[in-house]
């Protein structure tokens, strides 16, 4: 095996993560997919980093982690937000625009 | 010229020999590929499939510990340990802590609001897969591997920091300001106003204390009377009516019938 298989694992992984966004209606889980998705282009970005022999692909997951840390603390506030408003958490439950 | 090119043959020749060990992977580092790629793999897998959303929290642990250890493997031991200090142990107690406030059994709907929606995201996601494998398989089918060895030469953690502090220090620079933004952007979000009218007043509270529903003098005990001595007596009031309260909730009255009382063996 080679360093690629990695990437491979990194591609199934992104897809099962976006699977999940579209297929999951509770909000919190489809922020945990949202979560894997962006784990599983680190693990593409570490790898590259390898391949490449340089270290930018490393400090590029390590700012990519720094934004997801902070796109949870956001996100998880706005589901709690719509949570005490609507009393639900599932994402078709938000629906006012529509109507 | 012939020394250029004696040192180009030089430099590609130390450019294959570091290449050729780290093309193929073998030994410990496939085992553990192929123990914890299951592992991941599964994971995600269940984190989608679980229906309740404390379990599919922690399939995704299972997955980001792995890739934690993957990190690890792939010459980024920082990076593995951010990833299990900051994933799996910050992100993901947040996001427990914020399933157990919002309720855990806030369970799917199974109703579908889109018509055909779950189809038509299977048909993507096969679509994506499908895309992305071959993507991947064309374009790296011989890729050289450098590795890491020459770039963290003095350690990982050094050569990581020597290039976040010089070339990407505006980066992180930047990274303070949003880092202070989510956690104003949160304080915000997550804050409620409660309005003065909403707040009991003193005197309210001091009337709730001695209304009729919440006495708030000690209880009066049980009584022992000519009649009987026992704490399941309830005391009298001194308007002659007896109080259950002085009764314990514990003390059940019991009615000796013929079948209580019958000589037993």
């Amino acid at each position: 095996m080679t360093p690629t298989y990695y990437l491979v694992l990194a591609a199934a992984l992104f897809t099962i993560g976006a699977m999940g966004v579209l297929v999951r209606r509770n909000a919190i889980v489809v922020f945990m997919c949202i979560e894997l998705m962006l784990n599983a282009v680190n693990l593409t970005l570490v790898t590259f980093s390898r391949i490449n022999g340089t270290l930018d692909g490393q400090i590029m997951a390590f700012f990519v982690m720094v934004v997801a840390a902070a796109e949870v603390v956001i996100g998880l506030a706005i589901i709690m937000a719509i949570f005490r408003s609507r009393r639900s958490a599932s994402v078709d439950d938000a629906n006012l625009l529509k109507y | 010229m012939s020394t250029a090119l004696a040192f180009a043959d030089a430099v590609h020749a130390h450019a294959a020999d570091l290449a050729a060990p780290a093309n193929e992977v073998k030994g410990g580092e496939k085992v553990a590929f192929w123990i914890l790629a299951p592992i991941a793999l599964g994971g995600a897998i269940g984190m989608v499939l679980a229906r309740n959303a404390i379990h599919s929290a922690l399939f995704l642990v299972c997955t980001m510990l792995s890739l934690g250890v993957f990190y690890v493997i792939n010459a980024g031991p920082f990076l593995g340990m951010v990833q299990i200090i900051v994933y799996t142990g910050a992100i993901m107690i947040l996001f427990l802590f914020v399933l157990m406030l919002v309720g855990r059994d806030s369970s799917d709907s199974i109703v579908e609001q889109l018509r055909g929606q779950r189809l038509a995201a299977a048909l993507l996601g096969i679509g994506l897969a499908a895309m992305v494998a071959t993507g991947v398989a064309r374009a790296f089918d011989d890729t050289r591997v450098v590795g890491l060895g020459r770039a963290t030469q003095d350690g990982n953690v050094p050569a990581l920091a020597a290039r976040l502090f010089t070339r990407y220090v505006f980066a992180f620079e930047v990274t303070s300001a949003l880092l202070i933004t989510a956690a104003l952007g949160a304080m915000v979000l997550a804050f409620v106003e409660r309005s003065k009218k909403d707040q009991m007043t003193q005197r309210q509270r001091s009337r709730e204390r001695v209304s009729a529903d919440s006495y708030p003098a000690p209880k009066p005990g049980p009584g022992v009377y000519a009649t009987s001595d026992s704490v399941a007596t309830p005391a009298l009031l001194p308007d002659g009516t007896t109080t259950d309260k002085s009764v314990s909730k514990v003390v059940q009255t019991h009615e000796l019938d013929a079948a209580t009382t019958k000589a037993k063996g």
